[in-house]
């Protein structure tokens, strides 16, 4: 018997979550650049005769659009740090023994998780103030700070989900164990099967993250001065149509420089964390 | 009322659970002495592995009473944290916890739940891992260690709570033949030294040799209870007949 080229699905390797998550591959990378080759190629059959070369150009912005990008890493860590932070008391909270705590935690998982990405990034725009006191000092929300925290809420409810599938995938024998030596359920909790959740969660985890990159550019609809809407800048000040298409297909690959190691390291650690 | 050695160490009167619409006990009574060893055997499905986590809470039953030295199980008020730490369990699939060494499994329990110095309950824990025979693999991990190994390790681990009363489910139902004699001794030895146990078992030999009392269970209800070699030579009950002649 072949394992592993069988259609029949209860010989197929038991795997937890139903789908193998979307991520970048090296052919992802591969056609980006031949994409970018070919539209280097066309814009300068295209161009005008006497203006200055494409790649040319491409480099001299590049040191405007590392700026943009810095801050969409910048908004993509500290959206992961804000969600990871909330979302996992708020996982815990799904699998409380209080039915209240453990539904309306659901409700706001749930909420979170279904919206559309930009319709959070608006309410937050729109809803919070452009600056808070607190105490005496006026601490400024500029839209960056502002769409970041839109950003974290999708990551917290995704995260609060993790979390509760990690709990729960750890076989109850653990709990009965930890109960039978007269141990507190926060003990057990804290001690026993959080720790076996990190291992679980680390790769999803991961691959939330790499969602969260991408995703990053959305604040560009909100105004906020990111990679996306510098080389939109870019091109208006530029004024020309061949340069399009491969300034966005420069961006692109940028995305996937960043975000294919991780792609790879998420791979290597569900490979290594497989249970055999 | 308080409770002195000479009255059971664990007494069952009447005791009913259901999961649901399956009557898993229909009305258990039994006693258990201090020092004494009991083994539970019966079919599959017959309430033996409910029966155990009925006395230390982890199943809450419906009606009837359990005392655990005096104390009433059945009871809302029941602080269970305080009876599990005169109760130890030993579970069929060991449950011992992965990302920790064996030691660190030994040691886990009462040093964050009774609070002891670590230092001491390093020594013991030690010490009962050299008890089980398991010398040189106090830094392995569960997952290193042969099913045998990790179930003694499970023992030892319950050992170090220092319980008045051990409950072992069916402890060797997922071991290898070979490692199945290496656990028995352990339960053998822990007998011999006092231990009061109550045991779920399949192994007849090992019922016959180690407990006082030989209880039968089937359909939620205990058929007959007797010492083994009465319970072996001449079974009362044409259930237990019934059930001996089909395994033995």
């Amino acid at each position: 018997m072949i394992i592993g080229r069988t259609d029949l699905a209860v010989l197929k390797p038991f795997r937890i979550g139903a789908a193998e998550p979307w991520r970048f591959n090296a052919w992802h990378g591969a056609a980006l650049v031949a994409a970018l080759i070919a539209a280097v190629g066309i814009g300068e059959a295209q161009a005008a005769p006497g203006t200055p070369d494409i790649i040319a150009t491409m480099l001299k912005w590049t040191p405007l659009l590392a700026q943009g990008f810095a801050l969409n890493i910048a908004m993509s860590f500290l959206a992961m740090a804000i969600g990871t932070v909330t979302g996992v008391p708020l996982g815990l909270a799904q699998v409380s023994l209080l039915p209240q705590v453990r539904a309306s935690s659901w409700f706001v998982t749930q909420f979170f998780r279904n919206s559309p990405w930009l319709v959070l990034l608006f309410y937050c725009m729109l809803l919070l103030p452009f600056e808070v006191r607190i105490g005496h000092t006026i601490v400024p929300l500029p839209g960056w700070l502002k769409s970041t925290i839109g950003l974290s809420l999708p990551v917290m409810a995704n995260m609060s989900e993790l979390v509760r599938g990690a709990v729960r995938s750890i076989p109850f024998g653990q709990w009965e164990a930890a109960d039978s030596l007269a141990m507190t359920r926060a003990q057990t909790l804290r001690m026993i099967i959080l720790p076996q959740c990190i291992k679980r969660m680390t790769p999803p985890w991961m691959n939330l993250y790499a969602i969260l990159t991408v995703a990053t550019p959305l604040t560009s609809v909100v105004g906020v001065s990111e990679a996306m809407t510098l080389t939109g800048d870019i091109l208006s000040s530029e004024g020309r149509s061949e340069l399009l298409v491969p300034m966005y297909l420069y961006l692109l690959l940028w995305f996937f420089l960043y975000c294919y190691p991780i792609a790879r390291a998420t791979l290597a650690l569900e490979k290594r964390f497989a249970v055999t | 009322m308080v409770w002195t050695p000479d009255q059971p160490l664990v007494s069952l009167r009447a005791v009913f659970k259901s999961f649901g619409a399956a009557r898993v006990l229909k009305g258990v009574s039994m006693e258990v002495m201090k020092g004494q060893v009991i083994c539970i055997i019966g079919p599959s499905g017959s309430g033996k592995s409910t029966l155990l986590r009925c006395v230390n809470a982890l199943v809450p039953i419906e009606s009837g009473s359990i005392l655990v030295e005096g104390q009433e199980v059945n009871d809302p008020k029941l602080d269970k944290l305080a009876l599990r730490r005169k109760v130890g369990m030993v579970f069929q699939q060991y449950n011992l916890f992965p990302h920790k060494t064996a030691l660190e499994n030994v040691m886990m329990a009462p040093i964050h739940v009774l609070k002891r110095d670590q230092r001491e309950v390093e020594r013991q824990a030690l010490a009962l891992i050299a008890k089980v025979r398991l010398q040189g693999k106090e830094g392995a991990h569960p997952g290193e260690l042969s099913g045998g190994q990790q179930q003694r390790i499970a023992i030892a681990r319950s050992l170090a709570m220092n319980p008045d009363i051990m409950l072992f489910d069916e402890v060797t139902a997922a071991l290898d033949p070979e490692t199945v004699k290496d656990v028995l001794v352990t339960i053998r030895e822990l007998a011999a030294d006092g231990m009061t146990c109550m045991i779920v078992t399949h192994e007849m030999g090992f019922a016959r040799e180690v407990a006082n009392e030989v209880y039968f269970t089937d359909g939620g209800l205990l058929v007959e209870h007797a010492p083994p070699k009465e319970f072996f030579a001449s079974p009362k009950d044409p259930r237990t007949r019934q059930f001996l002649d089909q395994i033995l």
